[in-house]
């Protein structure tokens, strides 16, 4: 099954970058997620969780704004901060 | 000729300012490895920003493009940002950034615009403010911060979007050394306002059809301060890097030059020493064939 690249970039450090399955972020105008294979798209975030589903394995992410570029190579998060939620 | 005495003190003053340098360059060195891992780190955010800028002022043009973007459309008035070190006792490293943009302000007064001048790091402002005294509008202290984040870059950022907005500046320009490895570091200017697009690689087959939300002028509204601040904290980065790398340098050739300086000077007192010995014992010899 086809798999989305993700990457998630703050500004001091790049924090997560892989082929996941599944990731739901916090856009200015609402909630999205996405799939592999999603159409180009792009939009602001606000403050919020960033969730990434591989498999079985969940990570969350707390992300403070920041610009999502969803492109036919994957999926980037620029974050204006982030931390991973440990759990 | 100096007294042995003397001669001890002198060697012994250096091999004191030798055991300092020596421990200078080590600590430049860790530093050097921490500030080009943060530099290096900040890369990917700095580059994909750029691209997805490129990506879109392509489709933003014309009228409807942000004045980040667009500029005035004029190039009388000019703001010099000027990056370089806090702290001295790092060879040229300051000097060096200053020389270049002290050719690029005099180029531009020769030119009859008016020139405003944001000092970033002590020593470019102890620098600047004499040749240039009432051109210098702000000046900024780094020394405080223990890491550069983009709280950091963020004040600088301000300072220059302010101005911008107010309608004062034209074009802004910053200068701050590239990094290019530890032993060479190039004074390098940058133009912050107009943003200058990179001429991205044409997009390889059809292009993809974007959707936005909100609109790509609203994105690229707010997207444009952002790589303002970026810029200017990556150029921090890789000054800071620079700024060890050539502190390291410089250290390295102090530790040198004080070690030639200790065995000379060990020669020198050794050979006065030995001329002393001779002298006493023909003293001595010649004392007792008297008797």
């Amino acid at each position: 099954m086809a798999k989305l690249h993700f990457s998630l970039v703050a500004p001091e450090r790049e924090l997560f970058s892989a082929d996941v399955d599944q990731v739901d972020a916090p856009g200015t105008e609402g909630d999205f997620g996405v799939l592999p294979n999603h159409a180009p798209f792009m939009t602001t975030l606000r403050e919020g969780r960033v969730t990434v589903r591989d498999g079985a394995s969940v990570k969350l992410f707390d992300i403070q704004g920041g610009f999502a570029d969803v492109g036919p190579e994957g999926f980037t998060i620029l974050a204006e901060h982030a931390v991973e939620v440990v759990s | 000729m100096a007294s042995l005495k003397e001669m001890r003190n002198r060697i012994s003053s250096v091999k004191a300012t030798q055991k300092i340098t020596k421990a200078m360059q080590m600590v430049a060195a860790a530093k050097l490895r921490r500030s080009q891992d943060a530099a290096e780190a900040a890369r990917p955010y700095a580059r994909r920003l750029a691209s997805v800028i490129a990506n879109l002022a392509t489709g933003v043009s014309g009228d409807g493009a942000p004045a980040l973007l667009a500029g005035t459309g004029r190039d009388d008035r000019h703001l010099v940002v000027v990056a370089a070190a806090d702290r001295g006792l790092a060879g040229g490293f300051t000097s060096s950034i200053v020389r270049a943009a002290r050719a690029h302000i005099d180029g531009l007064i020769a030119q009859g615009k008016d020139v405003k001048i944001v000092c970033v790091g002590k020593k470019v402002t102890a620098q600047l403010r004499r040749p240039y005294g009432e051109r210098v509008v702000d000046n900024f202290d780094l020394s405080a911060y223990r890491q550069l984040t983009l709280s950091v870059a963020q004040p600088i950022a301000d300072v220059v979007t302010k101005l911008y907005e107010a309608g004062d500046i034209d074009v802004v320009t910053l200068f701050y050394s590239r990094f290019k490895s530890v032993v060479q570091q190039i004074p390098t200017a940058l133009q912050l306002i107009p943003a200058v697009v990179e001429g991205g690689e044409p997009a390889s087959g059809p292009a993809a059809v974007y959707e936005y939300e909100p609109s790509e002028e609203a994105i690229l509204e707010t997207l444009l301060p952002r790589n303002l601040t970026v810029q200017i904290l990556s150029a921090l980065l890789d000054n800071m890097a620079g700024f060890y790398a050539s502190q390291m340098t410089a250290m390295d050739n102090a530790t040198r030059n004080a070690g030639d300086m200790i065995k000379r000077y060990t020669l020198e007192y050794n050979r006065s020493r030995q001329a002393q010995i001779t002298k006493e014992l023909i003293e001595i010899i010649s004392g007792a064939e008297a008797v």
